[in-house]
């Protein structure tokens, strides 16, 4: 536990009066303080390219009132600088008059253990696996024109005090290793990326050889794409692999079911709570409790515990995620979503781990059922436009699909699709839901924080995709 | 406040004289102190205030050719110290790279020139709330307008740049943004646009009324989109998205991308990558300029560069170590590009939009379609047709999809130019790139 105060002119209880004193007219807000170490190391053209650490600690102070939020955060922890955000809040906020609402649920669950990643292994150890990786895949002959491997990993902690001193407490562990591969062949280059992460040590990763298995499936997707024909362009049935694609969910529906764009009518959701977005059979959680992934938490970013969110069951609409402030406005409980990259940036409802769970059928019938379309495996990222409800993702690993028989692999396209109506077009659900390798990042609003995605195999009627081959 | 060169200059050279006294051969360090205020508004009322005091601290020490970095932004001597040893021990162990060091001392930026960056005018919060009360009153006028949302950023940095060779430099820098996006909707179907100002200077901002107008303007236009067939066609961009292309040209030019072996333009140096009517410039000092700066992140000295000349590509992108790796000095470009811009075309914009019976005009991109490494293009779209010289209806979910070798010689210019961004292109014309729709 970091004791946020140590080497400052204040203290914890001088800290609580001041939350007190500057809360005590509005409907929430809290002092939210954290500590954060991380390191990158990387090594990229047979070189360890860099080895950074960072340290990085401060608060944000947030007031809310209404609908209105006001924030200062600073990475000076002292009496001064707390005293001065207190008359920034309080100005904001001078002409509004609300009620402080204490009630916060407890936990005793914990999803990871508090350990630092960063210290747990050592810093020769970390170049030597690096450097292992490096001439493992080299090794796999003259092909191999790139390597880049990576190491990321971060603890924090953090410590909410909220009025009437009710402090919440959390650590967080994270890591990340990821290995990037460039072949070349008959003056053709492509890339193939893979990495495995989440709230563990390094070595829950790669121990006993695992490494390799991240490597040789970096390589493995280089080497498909070195195959690769132009993609098609147009409309046409797509059948998407378990696990990471689930990435369709997160954009095309799991953005619209946040909170705050439900709340202010601008999400293409809004107005559709309780009716069927989705076809029979699909239903989708956001779940922040299991363990150890990367976008599990055991409490939100407003202290609130985390929980498994329904957000579609069996077709229906049920739930949004919710962090207090929406969930205030919209009558109902917040569901531990409220989350933020930094102590630098405001919460909102965020996502977790968006879950498509597993349905009835197999791969095979999927892909036998389709006289033309595409076989989806692996994605680079996507993004949504909220209010319109199109999203788009991008295959890094895509086959085409003729006659119910997987052909040759495609180049790199982008698949465009509408969120409402996307989930409609699914006509089965596999029996074989997959976790995503504990790699996303999600980006709102300029934050971007740690995400987790799983679904099964799925097949989707209708989608445009957007090769170059009419 | 703004803390002054004096503090931040205490706070490198303390850095510089601890990391040398632990054993550091080389060092380099940047101090960083930023102040931001942010107001936003939503549906007419004050959603959120938010105010922003960081200081930062990004040293690297050298031990030889052995290289760490670190960062913080806890400025305190206690916390320096230790941090400074932690970066010792790294450096001390880090395999060492015969390309690491510090840039050459004769390519350092000698004298800073007053470049017009530094606004000192505040203004105030409650000065921001009226402006923006004049953003969403004009955004919303129109009954087809159900949201708007409008925000001002006021943004004050000062630092200082300094390493063991003896260079140290730095200055305040300035930065006022506005920004309005507005929701139309028609038949329960929803489109959002927006318009968004970012200047120097306090009084070069966009009027309230401008930005709010061309937001719900915008917006309303995007009512109705059709999707269309998949067919090869005419693709224009925008002026706001054009400057893609230029953002795409940088990556590929960088000098990390072209020694990793990773980029599509490998080799093309004095080639010819564009049309021979096309000039790439990539200047750092334009008065008041967004992307404008004495020297780039190493302290190197930056001038004009012509990237592109007469369609030809001239230069890379270079640092201090992947200059080496390809045996180039470096040119200032630790960091990237600066002011980047295509040179006006010939075409008015009327002109252009004429130029064939039918084309599609591209006002939104989404997703992250582009390759660098193979120069493959294919990302999310939406904009208009237009027939005959006229935006004739709104399209949406479709994709358009090329190969930039390709794309990039079928560039056709307008003369629109506006200097609005760090990175700037007029309105933009690619022939015959593939749109998947229907």
């Amino acid at each position: 536990m970091s004791n946020f105060f140590i080497e400052t002119d204040t203290d914890t209880s001088q800290a609580e009066a001041i939350v007190t004193e500057t809360l005590k007219n509005c409907d929430d807000g809290e002092l939210y303080l954290e500590n954060h170490k991380s390191e990158s190391i990387v090594l990229d053209d047979n070189k360890i390219k860099s080895s950074t650490y960072n340290s990085d600690k401060g608060y944000g102070f947030r007031a809310v009132t209404g609908e209105v939020v006001a924030y200062s955060h600073s990475n000076d922890i002292s009496k001064e600088s707390l005293r001065k955000s207190s008359e920034n809040l309080k100005d904001t906020l001078k002409s509004k008059k609300g009620t402080y609402n204490h009630e916060i649920p407890k936990t005793n669950s914990k999803y990871y253990e508090n350990i630092n990643p960063i210290e747990s292994k050592t810093f020769d150890s970390k170049i030597d696996l690096l450097n292992s990786a490096n001439n493992y895949l080299r090794s796999k002959g003259s092909i191999v024109n790139q390597v880049t491997a990576n190491f990321l990993g971060e603890h924090k902690s953090i410590e909410i005090i909220r009025s009437d001193n009710q402090v919440l407490k959390d650590d967080r562990p994270l890591v990340r290793f990821n290995v990037s591969v460039v072949l070349e062949k008959d003056g053709k280059k492509e890339t193939g990326v893979y990495g495995v992460g989440g709230r563990q040590s390094y070595d829950d990763y790669l121990k006993d050889g695992s490494w390799k298995d991240v490597c040789d499936e970096a390589f493995r997707i280089a080497n498909v794409n070195l195959e690769s024909k132009p993609a098609p362009a147009g409309e046409m049935k797509v059948v998407l692999g378990p696990g990471w694609p689930a990435i369709l969910i997160h954009e095309a529906i799991g953005h619209g079911l946040e909170g705050d764009f439900n709340r202010k009518k601008t999400s293409a959701f809004h107005n559709l709570m309780g009716q069927r977005v989705a076809s029979e059979g699909v239903t989708i959680v956001d779940d922040g409790t299991l363990h150890q992934r990367r976008g599990s938490l055991t409490i939100d970013d407003e202290g609130t515990p985390t929980e498994n969110t329904v957000l579609i069951e069996n077709g229906i609409l049920k739930n949004y995620m919710q962090d207090r402030l929406n969930a205030r406005l919209m009558g109902t409980k917040s569901t531990g979503s409220g989350r933020r990259e930094s102590y630098k940036h405001v919460v909102l409802p965020r996502m977790r781990n968006t879950m498509m769970l597993s349905g009835k059928y197999s791969q095979d019938e999927m892909i036998s059922s389709v006289d033309k379309g595409i076989f989806a495996v692996s994605f680079g990222g996507g993004q949504v436009d909220i209010t319109s409800g199109k999203f788009v993702f991008n295959c890094t690993e895509a086959y085409e699909i003729n006659n119910g028989k997987i052909g040759s692999p495609i180049k790199g396209a982008t698949l465009i699709g509408d969120g409402p109506s996307i989930l409609k077009e699914v006509s089965l659900v596999g029996n074989d839901m997959k976790l995503d390798p504990g790699i996303g990042t999600c980006g709102k609003a300029g934050q971007g924080v740690p995400v987790g995605v799983a679904q099964p195999s799925i097949l989707i009627n209708k989608m445009t995709v957007g090769g170059t081959k009419l | 406040m703004i803390r002054d060169q004096e503090f931040l200059r205490d706070i490198a050279s303390y850095c510089i004289e601890n990391s040398k006294k632990l054993g550091a051969t080389d060092v380099g360090v940047k101090v960083i102190h930023s102040v931001s205020e942010n107001v936003s508004f939503r549906n007419k009322k004050l959603d959120e205030s938010n105010r922003a005091d960081s200081f930062a601290v990004n040293l690297t020490t050298y031990i030889e050719k052995k290289k760490s970095s670190i960062n913080s932004s806890d400025l305190s001597k206690s916390n320096l110290e230790k941090l400074i040893e932690r970066c010792i021990d790294a450096t001390k162990i880090t395999p060492s790279d015969e390309n690491n060091s510090l840039p050459d001392k004769d390519l350092m930026s000698k004298e800073i020139r007053d470049l017009n960056l530094y606004d000192e005018t505040h203004y105030p919060n409650d000065k921001k709330i009226e402006f923006l009360k004049k953003v969403e009153e004009t955004a919303s006028t129109d009954e087809k307008i159900v949201n708007t949302e409008a925000g001002f950023t006021e943004n004050k940095n000062n630092f200082i740049l300094a390493n063991s060779n003896g260079f140290l430099g730095g200055y305040k820098t300035s930065n006022f943004s506005s920004s309005c996006v507005a929701v139309s909707r028609i038949n329960g179907a929803m489109e959002r646009d927006y318009e968004f100002g970012s200047t120097r200077f306090l009084q070069d901002m966009m009027k309230p009324e401008e930005i709010g107008k061309i937001a719900a303007d915008k917006a309303i236009k995007k009512l109705g989109p059709k999707k269309i067939k998949s067919e090869k066609i005419g693709v224009i961009f925008d002026k706001r998205i054009s400057k893609g292309i230029l953002s795409t040209l940088a990556s590929a030019i960088s000098a990390s991308a072209i020694a990793r072996g990773t980029s599509f333009l490998k080799d093309q140096i004095n080639s010819e990558v564009f049309p021979n009517s096309i000039n790439i410039i990539d200047d750092p000092k334009i008065e008041k300029g967004l992307g404008s700066q004495n020297f780039d992140s190493e302290g190197v000295e930056t001038n004009s560069l012509k990237l592109v000349e007469n369609g030809i590509l001239k230069n890379y992108l270079i640092d201090t170590y992947y200059g080496k790796k390809l045996n180039l000095k470096s040119n200032g470009r630790s960091g990237g590009t600066t002011n980047l811009y295509f040179e006006n075309g010939t075409l008015s914009f009327k002109n252009l939009l004429n130029s064939e019976k039918k084309f599609l005009y591209i006002t939104e991109t989404i997703g992250h379609g582009g390759n660098i490494i193979t120069g493959d293009y294919s990302v999310g779209a939406s904009g208009f047709m237009v027939e005959d010289g006229e935006l004739t209806y709104p399209v949406s979910e479709i994709t358009i999809a090329g190969n930039f070798k390709e794309m990039f010689k079928n560039i056709t210019l307008a003369n629109d130019l506006e200097m609005k961004y760090s990175t700037n292109a007029p309105t933009l014309l690619i022939n015959q790139m593939t749109v998947a729709g229907k």
